[in-house]
């Protein structure tokens, strides 16, 4: 009973925590938002490989393992390119640019 | 696993505290980058440390994976452009979904039950992932232009959903008489992979009646489960980590999914559930009441992008037999005076706003506009952009695209900021959009935008359209902003429009 409770508290937390820090960022930046925060989502890919941490492994355990890290590694690595990308497209002449120009 | 480790415990504590750290630096565009840097250094220990703290069997398809997804995921996010990024972003919830789902399968089909709250999740991981998969898949393939962008309602399609989810939920009752029970492994699998199936087509029901403007709405809203599936995952392998990055995405999906509502002043339900804005309580005096045709409104954007190439006379033909129709018209111009009074004004003025709305992207007109505000600057007018908070298909999309063409952002204002400004403005130049400068939204009741915050553009002394023809937005309400006398309208291929304009400015 003490690990529901834990958990509760820690998605309660988190909620809490996410809800107040993401009510700050401006619409400026609410596209790389979701796509940053998309790419956080993809933290399944650590119970993906827990999958594979197991003493043994069924086939079909291994084709939706390798699946789930598929996928997971996509959503990952590509939402965190992604808006490393899109944030570096914004530009202000009053500050210089820092972010090394295009792409 | 889920040992208390007062180490393990503080690792996880300070990998959450860097995720908090890199989103909490989303206040400007440079901190914004380095916030993604932070937060993906944040994974990528998490990542490192569960290989290290586990034995890892089959080490070979483990990394092929990783390789395969990982390369294909750079490669695609090095190669879209600003206006394919809502279907990128979509197709990427997609793919969180099948991993949760994916996961929640295997943990569920153990030979070693998880407990009995683990179990619950696991089918709500289960089957919000394969639900957030189908949605976000055929929401993608909408926002790719592969799909009609209309939305589609099937008769009793509340009914269909709420049985779906009836059946769902039988099916997970069913599937737990056999959970870790091995003799039922086949009645379990047989359970679940029903439960999944349905859920797919859940999602794809659901989605299916989300379009055109409503789309940042869903876009958000799946940024949202895909967040809670992730969560359930995490109770399933009582992984704290997946429940507080889960939790953190969920909250954010929320507040993004709240906002847009508001920005169109619609309840989340009503978008979830119409597709269609209430288009039968228009006011009756419209002279041709928009019948329920859902295709014409959101028609009329694609096709901007698709007639570029559509002779200007066609054009003008249309503007001209739409005219007699229009009551009450103020001064007829012809479109070449409307083009001239509107190079005139733009020239003389002091200061021009420009609202851009998705129309613009279709027409890929944002590098022009790009172009003409740089012009306006340099001959010393006051430039600025009004974004409202739904242009585009997600939350910030206009943003972004007019990032890609070089607008200094410092230029980008939005609707709050900018409002007042309007009506000491000489011009304000409207591109693309429709239904977020309607002072229909203000000044008349009962139609599908009514109580709508707009950017106030009638209220400057000059407006300039450049929108491909006169008829109404996403809504289906006629923009009363075409019939005041200070508007003039430049109808067209918004690129054509805006090259035209820059033209004269030299």
């Amino acid at each position: 009973m003490t690990e529901l409770a834990l958990m509760l508290v820690v998605f309660i937390l988190s909620f809490v925590i996410g809800y107040v820090l993401i009510s700050r960022v401006p619409p400026l930046l609410h596209t790389p938002l979701m796509s940053m925060t998309n790419a956080i989502s993809a933290v399944t890919i650590l119970g993906a490989l827990l999958l594979f941490a197991q003493p043994s492994m069924d086939l079909d355990e291994k084709v939706l393992g390798a699946i789930a890290l598929i996928t997971a590694a996509f959503n990952l690595v590509g939402g965190f390119v992604i808006t490393d990308r899109m944030t570096g497209l914004f530009k202000s002449h009053h500050e210089p640019s820092g972010g090394g120009g295009k792409k | 696993m889920a040992d208390m480790d007062p180490v393990k415990i503080l690792i996880d504590v300070g990998i959450i505290a860097l995720l908090i750290v890199g989103i909490s630096q989303f206040r400007t565009p440079r901190g914004a980058r380095r916030g993604n840097a932070t937060a993906a250094l944040a994974l990528l220990l998490a990542i490192v440390l569960v290989l290290y703290r586990n034995d890892i069997v089959d080490v070979g398809i483990l990394a092929v994976s990783l390789i395969i997804g990982g390369l294909v995921g750079t490669f695609i996010a090095m190669k879209v452009t600003m206006i394919q990024i809502p279907a990128m972003v979509a197709f990427q919830h997609g793919a969180g979904g099948i991993a949760a789902c994916a996961i929640a399968y295997v943990e569920l089909t153990r030979a070693t039950p998880p407990t009995p709250v683990g179990e619950v999740s696991g089918y709500l991981g289960l089957t919000i992932g394969a639900a957030t998969f189908s949605g976000s898949m055929l929401a993608s393939a909408k926002l790719a232009g592969k799909l009609r962008q209309t939305p589609t309602v099937l008769s009793g399609h509340n009914a269909i959903l709420l049985a779906m989810l009836a059946a769902i939920i039988g099916l997970c009752v069913y599937a737990s008489t056999g959970v870790g029970v091995p003799e039922a492994a086949t009645t379990l699998s047989a359970a679940l992979v029903g439960a999944l199936v349905l859920s797919v087509a859940l999602g794809y029901t659901f989605a299916v009646r989300i379009g055109g403007a409503d789309m940042p709405v869903l876009i958000s809203f799946l940024n949202a489960t895909a967040g809670l599936a992730a969560a359930f995952c995490g109770v399933v392998i009582q992984n704290q980590l997946l429940i507080a990055c889960g939790a953190t995405v969920a909250a954010s999906g929320s507040i993004l999914t709240a906002i847009m509502c508001k920005a169109m002043n619609r309840s989340f339900i009503k978008v979830l559930s119409g597709g269609k804005m209430a288009v039968a309580a228009l006011p009756a005096k419209k002279t041709e009441p928009k019948p329920k045709k859902e295709e014409a409104p959101e028609a009329a954007e694609p096709a901007s992008a698709d007639t570029d190439d559509k002779p200007s006379e066609e054009i003008e033909k249309k503007e001209e037999q739409a005219k007699p129709e229009t009551k009450a018209e103020p001064k007829t111009r012809t479109p070449e005076e409307a083009m001239a009074e509107a190079k005139t004004a733009l020239r003389e003025a002091e200061s021009v706003i420009i609202v851009p709305g998705y129309g613009m992207a279709l027409a890929r007109a944002q590098f022009q506009v790009a172009s003409l505000s740089k012009k306006l600057e340099q001959m010393g007018k006051k430039v600025a952009f009004g974004i409202h908070p739904v242009a585009g298909r997600m939350p910030g999309h206009m943003n972004v695209l007019l990032a890609e063409a070089d607008v200094d952002y410092d230029l980008l204002k939005e609707m709050d900021e900018i409002n007042e400004s309007f009506a000491s403005t000489d011009v304000v130049l409207v591109i693309g959009a429709c239904d977020v400068v309607n002072p229909a939204a203000i000044n008349m009741p009962d139609t599908p935008i009514s109580g709508m915050p707009i950017l106030n553009a009638h209220e400057a002394k000059r407006v300039l359209v450049c929108n491909l023809d006169e008829k109404p937005g996403y809504s289906g309400v006629p923009n009363s902003l075409y019939e005041e006398e200070t508007t003039l309208l430049l109808f067209g291929d918004a690129n054509a429009s805006v090259t035209e304009l820059l033209g004269s400015l030299s």
